[in-house]
């Protein structure tokens, strides 16, 4: 299956029933998944609306009615989505929403690119929110982590990124489907608005006129964002165990480093891959800890560098961190990212350690 | 023997409304929650309010309510729906929401012929933020960014949202009415009443618009703007059926 068909029948399995998209490319293919999918699910619904906007608000209105709902686009369209994922954080909602990023700004192309980790890490609407943002490096990894984004959008009542590629999107690959839940066995939420029958009437709102309420929501939002900081930051750690030096990529900059971490091994340099699988939370934590023993980290990004302010961040000079990346659509080969592994490690004189 | 003749609808909350005196939003707010009771849908009704002067309506209903952003009323309305299909669900509106920034999401809703009622609140101008040209702002109405009064050629003319609607495929029920008298205050509850019994019928998209008195804004006393209603607003926006493919649901 194509990543995006897995990402659409995974989503389907985890009890998503409803969808709302708007066409843009190269993410057509799971729009064109969910129409067929939710056709053939009795209680699903798909809507083709009228715009980014108008999609997200309706996973709003659907998160608030208590299903479990997902949006996707590519990157301009993900811009026009952000107020609708700033409200579904003060609201404190559930949803997913992938994002297939393209090339920008603006209209840019449709190439594989990562030109939206700023967008996606910082909150990217507006206020003092994170979204959880989870980036798959395989056709199965679409799978668990589509699971994972309903999951983990459910138990912190808040929106999940899935942040793939067009790369990533039209990748064939075969991969073993989670099995299907029944969300009618999903945990009841206690919080959802479907008439007040038996109870006394609830509101889901993010307006809060009192400052002193208001800070005290934002400072609620941030503990849970440092819960799930503490709960779910993932991140795969491969050949890293003698390295001497680490590269540092996720998504498909992640698999071509695996590439060329292949060719420089045959070479006999020391090199291994750290790639984070939660951009936020990012995996500070693991990053320390190699740091401890290797001194040089070598970030590689399909951008001009957007993650490496994360690297720099978390290792707070505790170690050397170079950077490579290619923007605009461009896809680095193996080969050409064994040579910036290598001319580096011989720069660094790491074969003399 | 005692005899209630009157008393707070069981849907309205016990709190004092934020409201201007002489505002509309509270008798329609009224009229809204004796609907909810006359048609016994207080435990299966999901309201959208909106930004602006009407964002506090959850703290005066007393049934379910969930915020939208600016303008995406009829597309929040439209997730919630789909997704409960046997709740009423309505969301409440002024002009500068649904007739601005909500356009293409109201327009298409009711092309979708989605099974919602909106209420649409139309005072002439932005209320919340003090007093700003509307969409549906009269030509020669003053406003604070139209000072001298709106004019054709710089501002544009007003938008027939309603009469726009009324050309969607899906909408079944569009009628313009007023709060502005006894009379059409009556015939306001008419309309909202068989607007919600549309949705009840599960027949598609119906809206009511509602002329509205913004004192403060227009600078008069509410006796006054009242008054201007009849003579002014009326004549850019006649009250009437605008779209009827229901007929009598009795």
């Amino acid at each position: 299956m194509r990543g995006s068909q897995v990402i659409g029948e995974a989503a389907v399995r985890a009890g998503c029933r409803f969808y709302a998209g708007y066409p843009i490319t190269p993410q057509n293919e799971l729009t064109e998944y969910m129409a067929a999918a939710m056709a053939k699910t009795p209680d699903g619904t798909f809507i083709q609306a009228e715009s980014e906007i108008a999609a997200i608000n309706m996973v709003l209105g659907a998160s608030m009615a208590g299903t479990r709902a997902m949006t996707s686009s590519s990157s301009p369209g993900v811009s026009l989505k952000q107020e609708g994922i700033s409200f579904l954080a003060g609201s404190e909602l559930p949803a997913v929403i992938v994002n297939t990023m393209r090339g920008g700004p603006g209209l840019g192309n449709i190439a594989p690119t990562q030109g939206d980790y700023f967008q996606a890490t910082r909150g990217g609407g507006h206020g003092d929110y994170r979204s959880i943002v989870l980036a798959p490096a395989s056709g199965q990894e679409e799978a668990d982590l589509t699971r994972k984004a309903f999951e983990y959008a459910d138990r912190y009542r808040t929106p999940v990124v899935i942040l793939i590629d067009g790369m990533m999107g039209q990748m064939m690959e075969p991969v073993v489907l989670p099995d299907p839940i029944d969300p009618r066995k999903l945990p009841e939420k206690s919080w959802v608005l479907d008439g007040a029958k038996g109870r006394p009437s609830r509101i889901i709102k993010s307006l809060i006129l009192n400052t002193s309420t208001m800070e005290e929501h934002n400072w609620k939002l941030y503990r849970k964002y440092e819960t799930i900081s503490k709960e779910i930051t993932a991140a795969e750690c491969h050949l890293t165990q003698d390295a001497r030096l680490i590269v540092i990529a996720y998504g498909t900059a992640a698999r071509i480093a695996k590439g060329a971490i292949k060719r420089v091994r045959e070479m006999g340099l020391k090199v291994g891959l750290l790639r984070p699988i939660t951009l936020w939370p990012f995996p500070k934590n693991k990053l320390v800890e190699k740091s401890r023993v290797v001194r040089n980290f070598l970030v590689f990004e399909m951008n001009t560098g957007q993650m490496v302010e994360d690297v720099k961040l978390s290792l707070e000079g505790r170690a050397n961190v170079h950077f490579y990346g290619r923007p605009g659509g461009i896809i680095s080969t193996p080969d050409e990212i064994s040579k910036v592994i290598s001319s580096l490690y011989y720069r660094q004189h790491l074969e003399e350690e | 023997m005692e005899q209630i003749v009157f008393q707070r609808p069981r849907y309205l909350k016990k709190a004092v409304f934020h409201y201007c005196p002489g505002c509309g939003h509270s008798l329609i707010h009224r009229l809204v929650a004796e609907i909810i009771d006359e048609l016994g849908i207080g435990d299966r009704v999901i309201g959208v309010p909106p930004a602006g002067c009407a964002v506090l309506a959850y703290d005066y209903f007393d049934i379910d309510m969930g915020e939208a952003p600016h303008g995406r009323g009829a597309a929040l309305a439209t997730g919630i729906k789909r997704t409960l299909p046997d709740r009423i669900v309505f969301s409440y509106q002024g002009d500068g929401d649904i007739a601005a920034i909500g356009t293409a999401e109201t327009i298409h809703a009711a092309n979708r012929g989605e099974n919602i009622t909106i209420i649409f609140v139309n005072n002439s101008c932005y209320g919340m933020t003090g007093g700003q040209m509307a969409p549906t702002t009269l030509l020669g109405q003053n406003s604070t960014t139209t000072p001298g009064g709106r004019d054709q050629l710089r501002d544009g003319g007003p938008v027939d949202l309603s009469e726009m609607l009324a050309i969607a495929r899906g909408s079944v029920y569009i009628e313009r009415t007023a709060v502005n008298s006894p009379k059409n205050i009556r015939r306001t509850k008419q309309a909202l009443t068989k607007a919600f019994k549309i949705q009840m019928a599960g027949r598609g998209f119906a809206l009511v618009e509602i002329l509205s008195p913004c004192p403060t804004n227009w600078k008069l006393s509410p006796v006054d703007s009242l008054k201007y209603i009849d003579d002014t607003v009326t004549k850019t926006y006649p009250l009437k059926v605008i779209k009827d493919t229901v007929g009598d649901l009795e």
